[in-house]
């Protein structure tokens, strides 16, 4: 059993750090919506404050390192230029992708979008965590600041999961593949 | 944008709503940002060069740079003018979030390339 190195950095960036941050979202939204909607009458301890805005900083570092690994260790694997009489393009997914009129949508539309939309859930996230640190228990007294937080966290989801699932079916049909190969695990030989 | 204003009294108990509403149009036009430097970048083969910050990332390392230092840019300006204000928040907000959704749609490839 073995991985390259290349596949191994896009599963930490997709399976790792964007996956986790997606599921950190739907924490924070049910958190927020717990804590600030109509019907939450419960006072939260200065602590429990103090804990959504640590929860949401650490979202906020998770969605910047997502979106820099993306960028500047697998963007450029999977862009690189293919030298001239290249046969198999196996090695070089945006090329591959557009060699075909079956797979060229997933480049033109799917990465294309991916790569600028990811870059809204840090922007948004960040925003959400300083405003939580910021006012912590005095957010209670902001209902419209509160509002706008979960609007930009909601949308910070949605671009999230559009860059995630773009994402997925872009390594699925031109998987970033290459370097170093690590070998995990000696199988039996029969 | 005319965003009504006043300013808090300095014993009020509740903090000034200024520096959250200039967190959240920061982060509005932030957003929108990202997506009108890749447009330009797109339309324009002199901004496409001038945005290859990283030749290995290409002009998407030029323009995620440019909008996030814009965006930090805006959010220290706003934070300095508007932190001991009250504003109405609601307008603010509106705002930012339409920049935003802005921001979603111009990234999306077939809107982008009407322009």
């Amino acid at each position: 059993m073995e991985i390259t190195t290349r596949s191994l950095w896009t599963m930490i960036h997709g399976m790792g750090f964007g996956a986790l941050y997606l599921m950190a979202c739907s924490g924070a939204l049910v958190e927020l919506y717990r804590r600030y909607c109509p019907q939450s009458h419960s006072a939260f301890a200065a602590r429990k404050e103090t804990f959504l805005g640590v929860y949401l900083a650490v979202m906020a570092v998770l969605a910047w390192i997502t979106v820099f690994t993306g960028a500047y260790v697998i963007y450029p694997w999977y862009r690189a230029v293919p030298p001239p009489g290249t046969a198999s393009l196996a090695a070089f997914p945006q090329r591959l992708l557009l060699s075909s009129p079956q797979t060229s949508a997933w480049h033109s539309i799917g990465m294309e979008w991916k790569e600028h939309v990811a870059w809204l859930a840090p922007i948004c996230i960040t925003m959400a965590a300083a405003v939580a640190i910021q006012y912590g228990r005095d957010l209670r007294n902001h209902p419209q600041l509160r509002n706008a937080v979960l609007g930009f966290v909601w949308i910070s989801l949605l671009s999230a999961s559009t860059a995630g699932f773009f994402g997925a079916m872009l390594n699925k049909n031109a998987p970033v593949e290459g370097g170093p190969v690590i070998h995990l695990v000696h199988g039996e030989s029969r | 944008m005319n965003a009504h204003t006043t300013f808090a009294p300095p014993t009020s108990a509740i903090r000034p709503n200024g520096a959250g509403a200039a967190a959240i149009l920061a982060a509005g036009i932030g957003s929108f940002l990202i997506a009108v430097f890749a447009i330009l970048a797109d339309q324009s083969a002199t901004i496409k060069s001038a945005m290859i910050f990283s030749r290995a990332t290409g002009p998407l390392s030029g323009v995620t740079t440019s909008a996030i230092l814009a965006w930090l840019a805006v959010w220290v300006f706003l934070h300095a003018r508007w932190r001991n204000r009250n504003l109405a928040v609601a307008r603010v907000s509106a705002f930012a979030l339409v920049l935003l959704i802005l921001g979603l749609l111009l990234t999306f490839p077939p809107i982008a390339d009407l322009f």
